[in-house]
């Protein structure tokens, strides 16, 4: 059986849509690594992570060409309950991701395992785990409803991380958050990714957190794969900006420093970082 | 499991089981709207009344109280003016012709209303939603069933939050949501299509998201908390239910007589 998330030539159409959302996608993800994958607006990004998490089609419908496959098993072969162990998904907005039945972030982050039917004590250990893991084991007895965004996001990463999937899919998990937000999901994102080994596929505007935590990235346009390699290679790439993408920080200073005539030094960019 | 999430409820009436307190609420209607007379009312009130203080859920009762208002007036309109056979006129004025009779059924007939709703209301505020459902996954309820009451209830505060964003972007774009009753009601009306195309909205993401978290699985959930049910309220929950309908029985059957 081989290791990893491996896409082969996957399309995917939504029922009743005239186009294609996913055209021929290849993309590979090994454990412990983090795939980013940025592209503007309805370039298929949400798309791929619902094929890849395998809610698509089976929860939403539609049609599905290729092959999805998480460690040698294919996915449309895979029961919703047995892929969220293998595959965890995590969406934009925390708030319709919590389950609103819980009064605890502890009992909100056990829901998932409480579902599986494990043992109490085996239910009790994960949910502690996935809290240390994300890093937010003081909000264990808060409610989950009267939390700041970025609390909810990092609770929703806990509730998904405590499923211990090999993967997790996270769908742009930073965009309704503010910096200081953004700032606690990533690093606990690099936490994730260094600590447990699980591989990691990252949608996101925000190619600054990219160029932080991943280690490749792919650039989505109408479906397809117009780049891919390396982050520090596709994040300075020239042709971002026609696909929609705003270069990083350090890549925009670094050409602005260039175009002004100026020296751009190793030490600079270590500087800024 | 911490003691935070155990949650074991204190205090002499809050401390007893949600299913206790339920057969109690229970119990409550039963006797009040079936025993005759005055008895079954009032010893209902005055049962409510005292657990409602032990709780220290009075005030609040005061609300469930005035929520019963409409049912009230009817009944004792209807009952004062419209009592079929009655004769003993308190007095003639044109048409109208209230009756002693017809005022004395709508004083018991309101004193049953209460009486049931203020025990409702005494089990309502002195059981948190969870706790109740989580006693009633553990005799056997759903999983669904018990997402589906449990987030149907948590999901009125969501509601009520997108209802404030939507009037502030409304009012951002100039709709005048002050004033009179008649301009706020219609201040309303374009919050409703926002508010509830944007709860469907929710519904799939919903849906994806417990698939996510394998609620789909077969068998049962495990269930994190137990709450403390001694033999002493189980036996008293089954003496209770089977006195209650005694009680009824046999005030309907006119052996004893109750005043």
């Amino acid at each position: 059986m081989s290791a990893g998330l491996v896409l082969a030539g996957v399309s995917y159409r939504y029922a009743g849509a005239l186009g294609a959302a996913l055209a021929a996608v290849d993309l590979r993800l090994e454990p412990g690594r983090v795939v980013g994958v940025a592209g503007a607006n309805e370039s298929g990004k949400s798309t791929l992570c619902l094929v890849v998490a395998g809610l698509a089609p089976s929860v939403i419908g539609g049609r599905l060409d290729g092959s999805v496959r998480i460690d040698g098993v294919e996915t449309a072969a895979t029961r919703p309950h047995e892929l969220a162990q293998r595959c965890g998904l995590l969406f934009q907005n925390a708030s319709t991701q919590l389950s609103n039945t819980t009064a605890t972030v502890l009992e909100e982050v056990a829901f998932g395992p409480c579902n599986l039917g494990l043992p109490a004590a085996e239910v009790v250990e994960r949910v502690w785990w996935a809290l240390r893991a994300v890093g937010i084991e003081p909000l264990a007895p808060r409610d989950p409803a009267r939390l700041s965004g970025g609390q909810g996001q990092l609770v929703a990463l806990a509730s998904v991380l405590a499923l211990r999937p090999s993967y997790l899919v996270l769908d742009e998990p930073t965009s309704e958050l503010d910096p200081a937000g953004t700032r606690l999901v990533a690093e606990a994102l690099a936490r994730i990714a260094g600590e447990t080994g699980a591989g990691i596929l990252l949608v996101e505007h925000k190619t600054e957190v990219l160029a932080h935590i991943a280690d490749d990235v792919v650039v989505l346009e109408r479906g397809t794969v117009a780049l891919s390699g390396p982050a520090a290679e596709v994040l300075a790439d020239p042709r971002l900006v026609e696909l929609g993408v705003e270069p990083p920080a350090q890549v925009r200073l670094e050409r602005a420093v260039r175009a002004a005539g100026l020296e751009w030094s190793a030490a600079l960019a270590e500087a800024i970082e | 499991m911490p003691d935070f999430a155990r949650r074991i409820p204190v205090g002499r009436y809050r401390g007893l089981h949600p299913v206790t307190k339920a057969i109690l609420a229970m119990v409550g209607a039963i006797v009040a709207l079936g025993v005759r007379g005055w008895t079954g009312p009032a010893v209902v009130l005055a049962a409510v009344v005292l657990s409602g203080a032990l709780a220290g859920v009075l005030r609040r009762m005061a609300l469930f109280a005035l929520a019963t208002i409409p049912l009230v007036v009817s009944i004792l309109l209807v009952n004062t003016f419209l009592y079929p056979n009655a004769r003993d006129a308190i007095v003639t004025v044109g048409p109208l012709s209230p009756t002693w009779t017809g005022a004395t059924a709508a004083l018991q007939a309101t004193m049953r209303v209460v009486a049931f709703g203020m025990s409702a209301a005494v089990f309502a505020l002195t059981t948190p939603i969870d706790d109740l459902l989580t006693e009633l996954e553990r005799r056997g309820l759903g999983r669904r069933g018990a997402f589906v009451v449990g987030s149907a209830l948590g999901a009125i505060p969501r509601m009520v939050e997108r209802a404030r964003e939507v009037v502030d972007a409304q009012r951002a774009r100039g709709l005048d949501t002050e004033g009179g009753p008649w301009r706020r009601f219609k201040g309303l009306v374009p919050l409703l299509g926002p508010v509830i195309l944007g709860a469907l909205g929710e519904v799939e993401e919903r849906t994806m998201a417990l698939e996510a978290r394998a609620f789909t699985a077969p068998g049962r959930r495990t269930l994190l908390r137990r709450l403390p049910d001694s033999r002493r309220q189980q036996l008293a929950r089954w003496l209770l239910l089977l006195g209650s309908i005694c009680l009824v029985v046999v005030s309907l059957s006119g052996v004893v007589k109750l005043p």
